[in-house]
């Protein structure tokens, strides 16, 4: 399971505005793939477009990572966006909802903790931010 | 991909078909509000049967041409809104303010011919 695990891996370089497309895409078939179904292929796209615009509004660009996730007898899917931007001058307040330093509704953080299983998020003033974010097949 | 959009008398109808970018969906706002002008139609809808994701830049966008095409006198219905989507729009924490929405095309039609519109 693990060497699959690595096989379906994907790297997704978010440059421009068609990325994010291309990322929730292949995070939706990569979440078929691990088995999940209905609405939770939906909610798995939408948390990988919420991450990506983050990255193209905030630091121009990223990577978002893509991949299964196995453990405790558990199967899910893992979904890490990283970029180098200026990082968050505030995380706490970033995740509260309706908060905003864009123009932008400022649930995309918050609506994403609440969409997965696990979140996790570092950011350092500078040097940039990472999001990482699991969800498992229930 | 540009979003087709066709006139039927008084009403506009933008048929996505595909995913759309942020451009995408910026270009379908602008060209809406345009149309809305030109036309002088007095309803639009905006069928997202075919999205499987509207995230939190499409619900704003959606708002946005709503609230736009409003101050030109015309009203806005999103229809087909997807299951799974409207499920995610709410544990996301996603209104679409301001806007209408019906079932299907036929709904959203029927909206519009009623007589109290």
């Amino acid at each position: 399971m693990a060497a699959e695990a690595r096989h379906l891996e994907t790297s997704v370089p978010i440059l421009a505005d068609i990325d994010i497309v291309t990322a929730r895409q292949q995070g939706r078939a990569l979440a078929e793939r691990v088995g999940f179904i209905g609405s939770d292929l939906t909610v798995i796209a939408t948390v990988i477009s919420e991450l990506g615009r983050n990255m193209l509004t905030y630091a121009e660009k990223g990577v978002i990572r893509l991949r299964p996730h196995y453990f405790g007898g558990r199967r899910g899917i893992m979904v890490v966006a990283e970029d180098e931007g200026p990082g968050i001058v505030d995380v706490e307040l970033a995740l509260q909802d309706a908060y905003s330093t864009s123009k932008s509704l400022g649930l995309g953080l918050p609506g994403t903790r609440r969409l997965m299983d696990e979140f996790d998020i570092v950011s350092v003033l500078g040097k940039g931010t990472k999001v990482t974010v699991t969800k498992w097949v229930s | 991909m540009q979003v087709p959009i066709l006139k039927q008398g008084d009403f506009l109808i933008a048929s996505i078909q595909a995913a759309l970018t942020d451009a995408d969906l910026r270009q379908l706002q602008d060209d809406l509000v345009h149309r809305v002008s030109i036309y002088r139609s007095l309803g639009v809808i905006v069928d997202v049967t075919a999205l499987d994701v509207l995230d939190s830049f499409a619900c704003r966008t959606l708002s946005g041409i709503a609230q736009m095409t409003r101050l030109r006198g015309a009203k806005t219905v999103v229809v087909g809104i997807q299951p799974d989507v409207a499920f995610t729009l709410v544990q996301m924490g996603l209104r679409l303010e301001g806007v209408a929405t019906t079932l299907d095309l036929e709904e959203g039609l029927a909206l519009f011919n009623r007589p109290t519109n």
